[in-house]
């Protein structure tokens, strides 16, 4: 069973129809590249993924179970949203670290929270605490930012600050880990060391969405692909196939205009 | 002469400070609560104007899109806003202060200082948690709505976000004008004076008139303004201090 499927997901901001019958499916483990121009809707995907939008149509199902139907609103409700979110991680294009936090704080904030929520939080507080920082430096650490931990983010690079985020979306241990342009708001010596890091996660066979504008990265990293044009899918399939040998006319003047870059 | 002014001064200047403090008291979670409202996106109409549309199959005109998009607690809070903020509060005191005791047949007030002391403060408190709220407004809605987001997409409940994210960073931007606001309102509780209440203008002036066997003495009210002067400098350092206590953060 694909642990994502969406189904026939339609938005409206207004009149302008923003994403139109988008469905796909994604098994466990594997990373998804999504690349189309800008205004082509990607980002709006993900943010339906993510319920920062509500999709006027379709459904959303994690390991088979629908979390989302536009159809029923009983699949709404505001509170049960909240812990749906959870099953997807997100990673911004400007980071939206919380600059009033650490790095490690940024990290075991979120955690810490829901770990309130626990029955058994006030018996065990300093048990639980404890693996969330642990578990927070480890993240850091994997990230390469053992010894920025205590740095707020305005002191970090953009690359740095990026990293950060990331390891705050791992913390939540989504099942679904989405990447809006990682990379976009980044200088182009700082990128690489971002890339870098999304690699070593799909080989950690990590769940990944990447909306992402580096096609060279999308090849070798993702398994499979979707070509995005206002709006609808053009074509998706094997990474390379799409990316090397696009069956579409569309897809393959998009891919040449990078091309020529 | 000189104990007898100071000591009276002194009286009057800590009416000054309790109207202040009181005011202050009263403004600033007031003010949140006004900003919350001028801000609110409930919009009653919009569900069952929504749906008498879809059952009667009709496209959206003028009115329904009117009747969807009225939200009734902005509008009232905007409106109390505008009406306060764009009258003098010493108007607004002394309609406070009189208007009651027209419609009644005795004012609410009493005759006594207390009661002018308690038409002050609720005048001064209405009065600046409308220019309070804006300031909020404008903090609120200056942190990026990406805090809000990233936020969300960890799961964090509205009022996590709000206390543990949003909050703190709103409190940096406001600092600045805040402080402004709140020099200002040193020195605005003068306009009590207006219903006679015994503040440090006051107690100047009524050496002036004749007051502790003097009278027409003028540098009693010129030297109020030193009081001004030093608390507004105390007030001063103290903002100063806490910008620097949140410069750890951009």
């Amino acid at each position: 069973m694909p642990i994502l499927e969406v189904h026939h997901i339609e938005k409206h901001f207004g009149t302008t129809r923003v994403l139109e019958d988008i469905s796909f499916s994604l098994e466990e483990g594997r990373a998804l590249a999504i690349i189309g121009s800008s205004g082509s809707g990607k980002t709006t995907l993900l943010r339906c993924l993510n319920f920062l939008e509500t999709p006027d149509r379709g459904q959303i199902l994690v390991r088979g179970k629908t979390l989302f139907d536009a159809a029923d609103p009983a699949t709404q409700r505001e509170n049960e949203i909240r812990k749906k979110r959870l099953h997807f991680g997100m990673v911004f294009q400007s980071f939206h670290l919380f600059p009033q936090y650490t790095a490690l704080e940024n990290v075991t904030l979120a955690p810490q929270l829901l770990a309130e929520e626990r029955p058994d939080f006030k018996s065990a507080r300093r048990e639980i605490c404890g693996e969330i920082e642990r578990r927070g430096k480890e993240l850091l650490d994997q990230m390469g930012l053992a010894d920025r931990a205590g740095h707020y983010p305005h002191q970090l690079s953009g690359g740095q600050q990026q990293r950060v985020a990331i390891a705050r979306a791992l913390a939540m241990k989504p099942d679904i880990l989405c990447f809006d342009e990682p990379t976009s708001a980044l200088d182009p010596e700082l990128t690489g060391e971002v890339l870098k890091v999304i690699r070593s996660l799909a080989e950690q066979k990590t769940t990944m969405i990447i909306v992402t504008h580096e096609m060279a990265f999308a090849r070798d990293v993702a398994d499979q692909v979707i070509f995005m044009d206002r709006g609808v899918i053009v074509e998706q399939g094997e990474a390379r196939q799409v990316i090397e040998r696009p069956a579409r006319e569309r897809t393959r003047q998009f891919l040449a205009r990078y091309a020529q870059q | 002469m000189f104990a007898t002014v100071i000591g009276a001064l002194n009286v009057g200047f800590l009416q000054t400070l309790k109207l202040f403090a009181v005011t202050l008291l009263g403004a600033i979670p007031l003010g949140l609560i006004v900003s919350f409202g001028s801000m609110s996106r409930w919009a009653p109409l919009g569900r069952p104007v929504k749906w008498f549309l879809a059952k009667t199959r009709r496209e959206a005109g003028g009115c329904s899109r009117f009747l969807m998009g009225l939200r009734p607690i902005s509008l009232l809070t905007r409106l109390l806003v505008w009406v306060i903020r764009g009258t003098p509060l010493m108007l607004q005191l002394i309609i406070l202060y009189y208007v009651p005791g027209k419609i009644l047949d005795q004012s609410p007030w009493g005759s006594g200082e207390t009661g002018r002391f308690l038409a002050s403060a609720i005048a001064f408190i209405i009065n600046y948690s409308c220019y309070f709220s804006e300031i909020y407004r404008g903090g609120i809605q200056g942190v990026p709505v990406g805090q809000q987001e990233a936020g969300m997409v960890l799961g964090m409940t509205k009022s996590q976000i709000f206390f543990k994210v949003t909050l703190l960073q709103m409190i940096k931007r406001i600092v600045p004008p805040m402080s402004n606001e709140i020099i200002t309102l040193v020195k605005d509780t003068s306009i009590a004076r207006i219903i006679s209440m015994q503040e440090v203008i006051w107690a100047g002036y009524a050496f002036m008139k004749g007051s502790h066997g003097y009278s027409g003495l003028l540098w009693p009210l010129f030297f109020t303004g030193v009081y001004y002067l030093a608390f507004n400098g105390f007030l001063t350092l103290f903002f100063g201090w806490i910008e620097r206590k949140l410069s750890y953060f951009r």
